[in-house]
């Protein structure tokens, strides 16, 4: 495809998403207003399920599908980035011995991140497990515990943290979480036939046993979404501080 | 009062999104860009989306920059 053909395409279809934009726009409800007729009947169907965070509720109940397509796109994201960081010829791995001493930190830097690894984590399965009563839920509460291991090497522990997390295990704890988000799905099709459907008694208005299939749907998302964050991570740690070798010695 | 909040952060966020465009290395860059990261979620926050502020200060403060920095460094290492 040669330039001039290239920029017909580009403000063609620059052109037809502003347009596109633009009329989105115009048709929303103005900015701060107090008529919004979605809001108002996703609160009802979401305290009708004993859901107090709306959100968690519209992403795990009323619009379940929309989230797996997500959950689905984090999981080839993932499985695509680690394929294209695997290890080539020209590199090899080095000794824990030769591996540079750049990881020497500040006392205090270390301590910050001995205290900081049990609270993040602790933070991490509360936002997960509360999902359903208070803000956050399994994506946000995946990335807290999967970052939050990671103070580890800001701690300067490498080593440590490599010990931490054997990716094999990880690996298998994030199909784990996606199959357990397509299990509850079929499981749902299976009680009231209508796939994703909330079958379990919903409790009661924000205790924590309540709000059905959400919480289990939080815990689905958030052992796939911590997983494949630390799968993601370990392969650019590899590469960054494992792996030796000129990357550009191909080009 | 929240008219004043959103502004400021409005505001704050356009400024600090042209210094992550303005500055010019990427591993300062990976720093400007985990400000800007605060920055948006407080206005996620102001415009009472918790959920969303959460997910905001998670994946743009400590993910995207940790993964700008290892690749900064792999690159770098590379080089010698």
């Amino acid at each position: 495809m040669n330039r001039s053909t290239r920029y017909v395409l580009f403000f063609t279809g620059g052109a037809l998403i502003a347009v596109l934009y633009v009329w989105g726009v115009v048709g929303m409800p103005s900015f701060g207003s107090h008529d919004h007729p979605y809001r108002d009947r996703a609160v009802h169907a979401s305290v009708a399920h004993a859901t107090p965070n709306v959100v968690s509720s519209v992403n795990f109940d009323q619009r379940g599908f929309d989230t797996l397509g997500e959950e689905t796109i984090f999981f080839a994201s993932v499985v695509g980035a680690a394929a294209l960081l695997r290890p080539s010829k020209e590199e090899r791995e080095q000794h824990a011995a030769n591996r540079d001493n750049l990881l020497q930190v500040l006392a205090s830097t270390r301590l910050l991140g001995y205290v900081l690894l049990p609270l993040t984590l602790l933070v991490g399965f509360d936002v997960v497990a509360h999902g359903h009563l208070t803000p956050g839920g399994g994506f946000q509460g995946g990335v807290v515990l999967a970052t939050g291991l990671h103070v580890l090497y800001v701690a300067g522990r490498y080593d440590a943290l490599d010990r931490l997390r054997p990716v094999t295990v990880f690996e298998h704890g994030e199909v784990t979480g996606a199959l357990a988000f397509v299990g509850l799905g079929f499981a749902g099709l299976a009680v009231s036939g209508s796939f994703l459907a909330n079958v379990i008694p919903f409790g009661t208005f924000g205790s924590f046993l309540s709000a059905g299939t959400i919480d289990l749907f939080n815990f689905a998302v958030g052992i796939e979404i911590s997983c494949g964050v630390v799968v993601l991570l370990a392969h650019f740690f590899e590469q960054a501080i494992v792996l030796r070798g000129n990357p550009q010695a191909r080009s | 009062m929240n008219d004043v909040v959103l502004i400021v952060l409005l505001t704050l966020v356009g400024a600090a999104g042209t210094a992550v465009v303005m500055t010019n290395s990427p591993e300062r860059q990976a720093v400007t860009l985990g400000m800007f990261g605060v920055l948006l979620s407080l206005l996620f926050l102001a415009l009472q989306a918790p959920d969303v502020a959460l997910s905001q200060l998670a994946v743009g403060t400590a993910f995207v920059p940790l993964m700008v920095m290892l690749t900064i460094r792999k690159i770098r290492g590379g080089r010698q």
